[in-house]
């Protein structure tokens, strides 16, 4: 035998684990950075009597941790999964690697069914998230029937399409605003922009468990994926259900995304910077890329969030407005510097 | 001996116009066979109805007997490999990951790749002289290396039939040459079944056992190449002048342009 035959598989469960374990460690000490970071002093003194639980119940600093920021800091958490998810899934079936919900359209498409939601008086328990994923399923399929020709899937076709429905939708958005003089409405502009500080833990106990399900789904799809992305018709040959691969994760893509834009408005670039991030340095395997990008999303939506609680503060800025920051200019990075190899539909 | 694939009095069009018509053929373990057309006569619409990726509108698909429209795409996969004309990769793998792809129907849904599918891939690249490309990138391939490590992928399928459309179209004289004397060998030693497409009337001349002549969606002529390459049949086909005569080498038919 050659020595220098491989002797494991490039990818192993124990190698998909052990990465998954130090990104999600990352997410929690980001976490627990974000958690002392803010307006209001807290010692560390304070944050660690508390995680000991030795901090008295009517101190003002349990307030600000357990009730301002810490559902805060979930709910970005939970948002930053759900858009890098979001990202990677739909950059594998596009075979896009700029593909990203909000630039496809995706994320407005769901705001634009929360804010219906709202204007019928829905609640938002059960209608507003069900009337965004609605607006997000609407959108792909959007996106797919009008981005695609008869030769398929055209890269910069759907890229545009995707665009022109974002910009469409939200000038539909602020066209509601406009009009509708209600008091409802005024907290949308600034949730056009993404904003995470109306988290409440009442609809963090509805995004959870739907999105540990959906992601658990989707990485089970993750094979799938990866011959996808060479081809459709190459992955059909090596005996993939391609209909049915793409039907389930475009569906589940749009629940998580209508899901986490119906409680944290629009957040662009997420699923853009993130997952390409990922791909650099883990690969384009999506057994690994899934948990790792997710992971790296959430923690990336955290830091971000901290920055724009920080920045001006004691004034805030949305979180959209950090994250366009940052991703606007990585877009365009990537469309000048790889756009050459990218071109090729 | 059963064969791996059959086709019985099959028909497929695209709108109103037959691109393949009535075409009967079997495939056999251990043959190498070759189909030979102009441009427009169905050849790569007849190798994706053996492949399964298109159904035909007329008759039927047999895979080692069962019908083609009975199976999963997975069965399939297990049973016929395709090596396409085009592949694109968007995305960087390595050419170990690309070859270990073939294994996908071979595998459970949450199952990764075991030391035995590891070892699979191997062998397929070693069969294919591609063992010393297995970390590099896709990408850095040249036309020869990524049409071996394509053809490992498929082998890594193990599957009884390997496709090849337009094997050597991009790739020069010795490529050519590396490519079928590769593909000659496997069929030997695997007892494996090889169906190409081809635009070069000699290389399929030289390699292959069986050749299947189309023109207009239809067998002309089916036979050994010595039956087949005849002037009258390729003016009759290709609709061109042409002088066959023996390779002094080989003995097997040759095709002269008539200037």
């Amino acid at each position: 035998m050659n020595n220098d035959l491989p002797h494991k598989p490039p990818l192993t469960p124990g190698r998909v684990f052990r990465l998954s374990l130090v990104m999600a460690l990352v997410l929690v000490l980001v976490g627990a950075a974000s958690l002392l970071l803010g307006t209001a002093e807290v010692s560390f003194g304070k944050f660690m009597a508390l995680v000991s639980g030795s901090l008295d119940a009517d101190d003002p600093a349990r307030l600000i941790l357990l009730k301002i920021r810490l559902p805060r800091i979930i709910l970005a958490g939970l948002a930053g999964f759900s858009l890098a998810l979001g990202g990677v899934v739909f950059q594998a079936l596009l075979r896009n690697p700029l593909a990203d919900p909000f630039i496809l359209g995706v994320s407005s498409g769901s705001a634009f069914g929360a804010i219906i939601g709202i204007l019928l008086g829905f609640t938002f328990s059960v209608g507003i998230p069900l009337m965004s994923f609605a607006g997000a399923v609407l959108t792909v399929y959007l996106v797919l029937a009008l981005g695609t020709r008869k030769m398929g899937m055209e890269s910069s076709t759907i890229l545009l399409t995707g665009v022109i429905l974002n910009a469409f939708f939200t000038a539909v958005i602020m066209f509601f605003i406009s009009i509708v003089a209600d008091s409802r409405l005024h907290t949308m502009l600034f949730w056009l922009y993404g904003d995470l500080s109306q988290s409440r833990y009442a609809s963090l106990i509805i995004l959870t468990p739907a999105l540990i399900v959906t992601s658990v789904i989707l990485f089970s799809f993750a094979k799938e994926l990866n011959l996808i992305t060479t081809g459709e018709e190459i992955a059909l040959q090596l005996g993939v259900d391609v209909e049915k691969a793409k039907k389930t994760c475009l569906v589940l893509v749009s629940l998580v995304i209508g899901l986490v834009v119906s409680f944290s408005g629009l957040i662009g670039f997420v699923g853009l910077i993130v997952p390409h991030l990922a791909r650099m340095a883990f690969g384009s395997d999506h057994r690994l890329l899934i948990p790792v990008a997710s992971l790296g999303g959430a923690t990336f939506l955290i830091a971000a969030d901290t920055l724009a609680r920080l920045v001006i503060s004691p004034s805030e800025l949305p979180v959209g407005v950090v994250t366009a920051f940052l991703g606007a200019p990585f877009f365009l990075y990537l469309l000048r510097v790889r756009g050459s190899q990218w071109s090729r539909s | 001996m059963e064969p791996i694939l059959t086709l019985r009095k099959v028909g497929f069009r695209y709108g109103a116009s037959w691109a393949v018509k009535g075409v009967d053929l079997e495939v056999y373990p251990g043959e190498m066979l070759g189909i030979l057309g102009p441009n427009g006569s169905g050849k790569t619409t007849l190798l994706k109805i053996l492949d399964g990726m298109l159904l035909p509108h007329e008759g039927e698909v047999f895979v080692r007997g069962k019908s083609m429209v009975t199976l999963k795409r997975g069965d399939v996969a297990r049973a016929v490999a395709m090596v396409a004309q085009e592949n694109f990769f968007r995305f960087d793998f390595s050419v170990l990951e690309v070859v270990l792809m073939g294994r996908f129907p071979h595998l459970g849904r949450l199952q990764f790749e075991r030391d035995k599918d590891l070892k699979i891939a191997v062998n397929a690249l070693r069969a294919t002289h591609a063992m010393e490309l297995s970390e590099r990138s896709i990408h850095e391939l040249s036309g020869g290396e990524k049409q071996r490590v394509l053809l490992a992928r498929a082998l890594a399928q193990e599957p009884g039939a390997i496709l090849l459309d337009e094997p050597t179209s991009f790739l020069d004289l010795k490529y050519k040459k590396e490519i079928f004397d590769l593909i000659a060998s496997l069929t030997r030693e695997k007892e494996l079944s090889v169906v190409i497409v081809s635009h070069d009337i000699d290389l399929v001349s030289q390699y292959c056992h069986r050749i299947v002549m189309l023109k207009n969606g239809s067998v002309h002529l089916t036979g050994t190449p010595d039956q087949i390459i005849t002037a009258a049949s390729i003016e009759a086909v290709y609709e061109c002048a042409v002088l066959v005569d023996r390779n002094l080498m080989t003995g097997k038919p040759r095709v002269s342009l008539k200037p």
